[in-house]
């Protein structure tokens, strides 16, 4: 798999570090909420989706950048990513 | 009778430079560019392996790497390779290779009984045999697995070996625009093709001297890069293709430091398959008789290295591909002694191939038989129909000593299969091909069901490829799997292809099934009374073939492998140091004086410490530099304990959690500046840390103004520890003072060694009084050179990994071993350091039931009793009885030989360790040593509880 770093160009997936969901990811509750059914299904609930998924990834191997990229979980096509931050 | 070398012809072969290699004890000879497996026909050797379950003769079936029968194990160097095909070993001189899966010999094999429990070898053998009783001494599973020690024995495939494989392998990485797969003409062509559009092109083709040396010259000319001896043998996402290049495999004494393998990673804009297609079988009964073969296969050896299998030729076919086999096998002084046409009328094309092959032609009729001990010797043919699909009338015996058959041809389409495109059955050629439209991929030639075998021959078979008579006929091979297997995992309800794959174990042997595969599906098709379309195909999966594990793992092992070394690398080096590989970092174990073991010299190192002072090397602890004006919050969210207020110029021991509540890591971080932060996190855990707080920063927390930067090979540092080591920063550093008062238990303070900037800080991991030096990692030499000549004369000593784990054990110190992803902070007894004021990361999970839980393991201390040596790992149990250990209660995650309590001690994490001190317990290893030790629970803190040591 080869992934199009927004910073870097495309490179291959062995430079870069899955994070997890992108969406449920951006869904952290806030800190006060402590012991809360929220936070236990932030911690350990996933989505399993066949088709479509915005992943978290890390271009660990290269800028440390940050990018979300939409995967189809069927075919593994890459339709885009997008640069996470400032 | 058998296969012997004709006078003329054999393009590949060198017929004045003979090769002497020796098979299984035996000396015999080939010709330099013999393959094994055309040599052993040159010799006349019928046998080539014994088949997995029934250890029935086998003899060579195909010429290339689809060969199910003829598997060997090659040698060199004491390193035995198995399973390795006859067809793709090039012989050299001196080579030597064992058969396999005989007892004794190849031409009398005892195990060969087992073809008389044919019936109950069935498919489905192991499910159904050995499902255990419900009750007694071999319930369950336990039948199996007394059973399985003598199973293994008698079927199989070659025994791997034990001596370690010292061969070189690399990995390559490669671009490309077209990735062409396959040389013989079509991939030449469509590799010329692209290059002249202004593509970069790469070829690759498997065999060795596929192309002739005008074609290689031609792709040289255009620019493109060939691979050969090099096999595509995986798709992967993005057009990234895997392929094995097999570099020295075939050379007589391989150039030294020269790679045995090369692992191929190729990124392909585009990838034509030229992969051609592969002939396969009739199945028939007795159709695994040595002497049977791909009538593709014999033309193979006879025009490539001037081979013929046998004097009187027989050949069975449903397809005009045979005729065009006979004529040019005949030209090549080839006795054809009669085709066997399953269609009762042939075409003309057809009919003159065989009479210039001087054959007769026998239409209309099918094999349904054969004879012969060895070898065929006879085979019987009776009419058959086309439209029932049954043989009919008495049958007649043909004389032969060799059986070609052709049942048509598939395209070699795995690298699309793999890719997920569905394959599409052709009904005209009876195959699967691949669908018009590829992504990123097109299909040429034979691979695309183009096939053309000249002379106005039609490329179409007949529907047939299974003669349902009476008889053993094997569909696969390699697995012993049989037509009846087919039909009994049908009638037993496996009545999907994958299914009756894995039921059967069809296809599942190391050729995968590649000439099997279609009358396998056809067998199916005709139990169901579906059309083979219908019925579908398994999806094919990596590899194509067989890939040495090694070829994988390449620069991962060996001396390609990266190592990290710390600037005073050498240093340890120069004083004896066993050098000991943590990750990928080389650290010293212990510097052995002369006669010491491993355990004299860290015992020493580690009394000498407690003792005197001792120096160690510490620049492998992970280093982030944390800075903005909100870094102090930031740590202060990371952290479970407070590091907002902490001053500048002190350092703090802090723990970190992961999201769930679980212990992640600790270490101490120093505050260098308002705005500047060293943090320090163990050497296994740093990557991971640094991953954490970036996805913090960038995802959770982008308000903070905060820049990490990893300084780990920046930092070259030491610890020096022991009473004595305050004595030696006062000899040696210079700018600052370091009594107590200015340098008091964790504070920092800036100074010069030898002329060298140092920032030191007062902490201690070992219990003693103890400083941490850091200096640029270019001065770690000259520091070390330094500090090491100031404390000679004080008695200090360096000490390695092993007098650090000693020291940490004896203090109930925690690391890596018992942070192992499982322990909490209150396991670990580090639940003073959860803040009660603040969030930090973890925070909200850490009270949840599970985590709370009385019973939790907890960490302990453990000290032998008889004064046995302990081994991590071991289990605590309560059980005197080694053969009945009961429960695990707990295990010991270090352990070492505890010089203050003169003993082996080790820590452990205990179930619910906090109220079993004193208690006596087992700590039992089965499997690895056999010891069970009686053992006393104790405090973790062995030594110095109150920390009087390290504050004095």
């Amino acid at each position: 798999m080869r992934i199009a770093c927004p910073f870097c160009g495309e490179r291959d997936v062995a430079e870069f570090t899955y994070h997890g969901d992108a969406d449920h990811s951006a869904k952290r509750p806030e800190p006060a909420q402590e012991n809360s059914q929220a936070w236990n299904q932030w911690v350990y609930d996933r989505k399993n989706p066949a088709g479509e998924h915005r992943e978290l990834w890390q271009h660990t191997g290269g800028c440390r950048g940050f990018m979300i990229v939409t995967r189809n979980t069927i075919t593994h096509e890459i339709i885009k990513v997008e640069r996470v931050g400032p | 009778m058998s296969g012997y070398r004709v006078e003329k012809g054999g393009s590949r072969i060198d017929r004045t430079d003979p090769v002497a290699f020796t098979i299984d004890g035996k000396q015999m000879f080939g010709v330099n560019g013999d393959t094994l497996a055309s040599a052993l026909m040159a010799n006349g050797v019928s046998i080539v392996g014994r088949s997995f379950k029934y250890h029935r003769p086998r003899g060579l079936f195909a010429a290339g790497f689809e060969e199910p029968n003829a598997l060997f194990t090659h040698m060199r160097d004491g390193v035995r390779e198995p399973n390795l095909r006859a067809t793709e070993i090039e012989i050299y001189d001196g080579m030597i290779v064992e058969s396999q899966n005989r007892w004794p010999t190849l031409d009398h094999d005892l195990m060969a009984i087992n073809q008389l429990g044919g019936k109950a070898l069935a498919a489905g053998f192991y499910y159904k045999t050995f499902m255990g009783p419900v009750i007694g001494p071999l319930k369950g599973t336990r039948f199996w697995m007394f059973c399985e020690h003598f199973i293994r024995r008698a079927a199989g495939l070659g025994k791997a070996g034990t001596t370690p494989d010292a061969s070189r392998y690399e990995r390559v990485n490669a671009f490309c625009d077209v990735l062409v797969v396959g040389g013989r003409q079509e991939g030449v062509s469509q590799a010329l093709a692209a290059a002249k559009d202004g593509s970069r092109v790469i070829l690759c083709e498997q065999s060795a001297h596929a192309l002739s040396t005008a074609q290689k010259d031609q792709l040289l000319v255009e620019g493109v890069q060939l691979l050969d001896r090099t096999c595509v043998w995986g798709w992967y996402d993005g057009n990234v293709l895997a392929a094995v290049e097999r570099v020295t495999d075939h050379m007589r004494r391989p150039p030294k430091g020269m790679a045995r393998q090369r692992h191929w990673v190729i990124r392909a804009g585009h990838v034509r398959l030229c992969t051609g297609a592969l002939e396969r079988p009739i199945i028939f009964p007795g159709n695994d008789r040595p002497g049977i073969m791909l009538a593709s296969a014999a033309l193979t050896y006879a025009e490539n290295h001037g081979c013929l299998p046998g004097q009187k030729i027989a050949i069975f076919a449903n397809n005009d591909s045979a005729y065009s086999a006979a004529q040019k096998l005949a030209k090549a002084d080839a006795n054809i002694v009669a085709i066997i046409d399953v269609r009762p009328k042939i075409s003309e094309a057809a009919e003159q191939c065989a009479q210039a092959a001087g054959a007769k032609r026998i239409t209309g009729r099918a094999v349904i038989g054969t004879r012969g001990k060895k070898r065929v010797r006879e085979i019987h043919v009776a009419a058959w129909d086309l439209e029932t699909g049954t043989a009919k009338g008495a049958s007649d015996v043909i004389k032969c000593d060799t059986l070609l058959v052709s049942g048509g041809w598939s395209p070699v389409i795995h690298l699309a299969s793999q890719k997920g495109e569905k394959p599409v059955w052709d009904n005209v050629l009876q195959a699967f091909c691949v669908p018009q439209k590829l992504n990123g991929m097109s299909a040429h030639g034979a691979a695309a069901g183009a096939f053309d075998f000249g002379d106005s021959l039609s490329p179409n078979p007949a529907p047939v490829l299974h003669i349902a008579y009476p008889g053993k006929a094997f569909v696969d091979l390699q697995h012993d799997v049989t037509a009846d297997d087919v039909a009994l995992a049908h009638r037993e309800g496996f009545i999907s292809v994958e299914h009756l794959k894995r039921y059967t174990t069809l296809g599942m042997a190391t050729d995968q099934g590649k000439t099997s595969n279609i009358p396998a599906l056809s067998i199916m098709a005709d139990a169901l009374g579906k059309p083979i379309p219908e019925v579908g195909t398994t999806r094919f999966r990596a590899p194509y073939t067989a890939v040495a594990i090694g070829t994988l793992a390449a620069e991962r092992f060996g001396d390609l492998q990266p190592k990290r070394l710390t600037p005073m690398h050498e240093r340890h080096i120069d004083a004896g140091a066993r050098m000991y590989e943590a990750g990928l970092w080389m650290r010293p174990e212990s510097y052995n004086q002369p006669g010491e073991n491993v355990e004299q010299a860290y015992v020493r190192e580690a009394k000498t410490v407690r003792t005197k002072v001792g120096m160690v090397d510490v620049s492998t602890l992970g280093k982030i530099d944390v800075q903005g004006p909100d870094a102090a919050i930031f740590l202060n969210r990371v952290y479970t304990n407070g590091f907002a207020k902490l001053q500048v110029g002190k350092a703090r021991y802090g723990l970190m959690l992961r999201e769930d509540g679980f212990a992640m890591d600790d270490g101490t971080t120093w505050r260098l500046a308002e705005n500047r932060f060293l943090m320090t996190t163990t050497t296994a855990n740093a990557a991971i840390v640094m991953q954490q707080m970036e996805k913090m920063l960038a995802v959770h927390w982008p308000d903070l103004r905060v820049h990490l930067t990893s300084v780990t090979d920046q930092w070259a540092g030491v610890a020096i520890a022991g009473p004595k080591s305050r004595d030696v920063l006062a000899k040696s550093v210079t700018g600052t003072a370091v009594d107590d008062m200015t340098l008091p238990f964790m504070g920092i303070v800036e100074g010069e060694i030898d002329g060298i900037p140092v920032m030191i800080c007062r902490l201690s991991f070992s219990g003693e009084l103890a400083f941490e030096v850091y200096c640029g990692a270019h001065h770690g030499e000259a520091m070390w050179d330094a500090l090491m000549q100031a404390g000679q004369p004080l008695g200090m000593v360096p000490y390695g990994l092993e007098a650090l784990g000693t020291l940490r054990i004896e203090k109930g110190h925690v690391t890596a071993a018992e942070i192992d992803g499982r322990t909490t902070a209150s396991d670990l007894h580090l639940d003073w350091m959860l803040s009660k004021k603040k969030p930090f990361i973890g925070s909200a999970m850490i009270d949840r039931e599970g985590l709370t839980d009385e019973n939790r393991w907890t960490l302990v201390g453990v000290k032998s009793l008889n004064g046995a040596k302990l081994k991590a790992g071991s289990h605590l149990v309560a059980s005197e009885a080694k053969e009945e250990p009961g429960w695990s209660l707990g295990h010991l995650t270090a352990m070492c030989f505890s010089p203050e309590l003169n003993t082996y001690v080790a820590l452990a994490l205990l179930e619910n360790g906090d109220t079993q001190k004193g208690r006596r317990l087992f700590a039992t290893d089965p499997v690895r040593t056999g010891t069970h030790l009686p053992v006393e629970i104790i405090d973790h803190h062995m030594v110095d509880p109150e920390g009087t040591r390290m504050h004095g």
